[in-house]
């Protein structure tokens, strides 16, 4: 049996002012697994994904990621295990001041990567998800679903063993969200673990083995968690 | 490559990169710090200057005793006596009055005037050197002397010169009171740039922490910006404070030639002008430092 990569033991979210986002959630995610995060729009979805980078802290229970608990965590230790998950965001926070070429390469300036590891990698990151012939483009002139790709290729340049997409195909036509959903599988079959967070029924229906589904910030089925 | 050595070359570059991205403000910043900069500069080195004149002048104590025209040779010889016994007396020199007058005739601008007079008006005197750091000595024997028969004036000549010294002294003190608070005005104008520029940068900031940059990564570039300011800043003082000594030495060469001597501000040493361009870019990184401290912590990923 495959140890779990993600896993959440009792885990509640409290903001300031006493909104309860999440409540006691017990999941884990099995390395390789290809898991979907359902429910409606403030189910608890992306504070759910968010405790896993550390973006935000869980008020109780434990986290743990790749093993290590983010719950006790430190502030310097959070951008290392950052350098292991692959991100896309809801609002893609693309950075439009430089070309496509330049916001993939940015995890690789980070890690520090020598400038040809780093070249070779974007671009070879650019043609997984087919931006390749528009490396040198602005993020502003390509379309919704291409400003999505970009943002996968951003998350996968640095080889990450979990990807977490926060609702990537929303406002997305049906022919982009397949795509991109068609791209996340493909990484799925190398053996990137996987979890999106969606609220796309059509997309429920027609995609993952495994579907955890959030309601009002518990975790609906546990059966299936 | 070493990863932090990586690092450090691509916030240079990245320095670099918004230097040049944004050239018109970059440039009025320099300005900015570069005036803030010479006022000080500039004034140490009109100090230093003046200093190292008054340093080749000497700083011993020294008294003229003037006689009474035709003063009885008895009273002389006691006076000599009498001067040579005193405690610091390092030398007693007996100046007559024909040198006095040949003396003078030697100083530029003197011929001329001395040659109308009839008669040598000048006394005989005796030029008594005391001791470094003997000067409340000059002044109790200035105050004896007063009244000896034979004396008539006595005078301590290195009374200007302890004048011109506690001047230096004042100039000093406000060369350095005028640094610090020109420095603190430098580290202010560093810190409002890299505020500012922080909160331009806040969506890479932001990208950055959360594909994984350290803090240190992310504060690097900053700190590199506020040091190449800073010694932007402190070049550009110097540049200013060139001009200005340029076109004072014209005016002090005209003006020493009027008395025959060379009178020219010297720049500062090389040493001491890479000193300060390292100074200079020491106050830029405290203010980025003070700057990245307050702002950056603010900005979390969302």
């Amino acid at each position: 049996m495959a140890q779990p990569i993600i896993s959440f033991n009792n885990v509640s979210k409290r903001y300031p002012g006493g909104r309860e986002a999440l409540s006691n959630i017990n999941f884990t995610v099995e390395a390789g697994e290809f898991v979907l995060l359902t429910g409606h729009s403030g189910a608890g979805k992306s504070t759910l994904l968010k405790l896993i980078p550390a973006i935000e802290r869980a008020s109780s229970g434990t986290i743990l990621v790749n093993g290590q608990s983010i719950s006790t965590l430190s502030g310097r230790g959070i951008p290392y295990l950052r350098r292991n998950l692959g991100l896309v965001f809801q609002d893609q926070k693309l950075l439009f001041d430089r070309s496509v070429f330049d916001n993939v390469i940015l995890p690789m300036l980070v890690t520090g990567q020598s400038h040809a590891e780093s070249t070779r990698r974007v671009r070879a990151a650019l043609d997984k998800v087919g931006l390749l012939d528009r490396e040198r483009a602005n993020p502003v002139a390509l379309s919704g679903g291409e400003q999505q790709r970009l943002c996968i290729a951003r998350a996968i340049v640095n080889r990450p063993t979990i990807l977490i997409a926060d609702e990537p195909t929303a406002s997305l036509d049906d022919e982009y969200a397949d795509a991109i959903m068609e791209m996340f599988r493909s990484f799925n079959q190398v053996g990137v673990t996987v979890l999106i967070a969606t609220h796309d029924r059509d997309l429920i229906a027609h995609s993952s083995p495994r579907v955890v589904h959030l309601q009002r910030g518990r975790v609906l089925d546990k059966a299936t968690a | 490559m070493n990863a932090l050595i990586r690092h450090h070359l691509h916030s240079l570059r990245q320095s670099g990169v918004r230097f040049a991205s944004a050239p018109f403000a970059a440039l009025a910043n320099m300005v900015v710090i570069g005036v803030v900069l010479a006022l000080p500069l500039g004034m140490y080195l009109l100090v230093s200057n003046v200093q190292s004149l008054a340093s080749s002048i000497p700083t011993e104590p020294q008294i003229s005793v003037f006689l009474t025209p035709g003063a009885a040779k008895t009273d002389v010889a006691a006076l000599e006596n009498r001067l040579r016994a005193v405690e610091h007396v390092r030398s007693v020199r007996f100046v007559s009055r024909e040198a006095a007058l040949a003396s003078l005739k030697r100083s530029p601008g003197m011929a001329d005037v001395i040659s109308t007079l009839r008669e040598n008006p000048l006394p005989d005197a005796y030029v008594v050197t005391l001791g470094e750091g003997s000067a409340a000595a000059a002044e109790r024997l200035e105050s004896e002397l007063k009244g000896v028969p034979g004396i008539a004036h006595v005078q301590v000549d290195s009374a200007w010169v302890r004048r011109i010294d506690a001047l230096l002294s004042l100039g000093r003190s406000a060369v350095i009171l005028l640094s610090a608070l020109l420095s603190l005005a430098l580290v202010a104008v560093t810190f409002n740039t890299i505020r500012l520029q922080i909160l331009t940068q806040r969506e890479e900031i932001e990208v950055s922490k959360l594909i994984g940059a350290t803090d240190a990564y992310v504060r690097r570039p900053f700190f590199y910006w506020g040091g190449l300011l800073g010694a932007s800043g402190g070049l550009c003082a110097l540049l200013l404070v060139f001009l200005a000594q340029v076109l004072l030495n014209r005016n002090l060469s005209e003006f020493g030639n009027l008395y025959g001597v060379e009178l020219r501000l010297q720049f500062l040493p090389v040493a001491d002008a890479a000193l300060f361009l390292a100074f200079a870019a020491l106050l830029g990184w405290v203010g980025t430092y003070l700057s990245v401290s307050r702002h950056l912590s603010k900005i979390q990923p969302r």
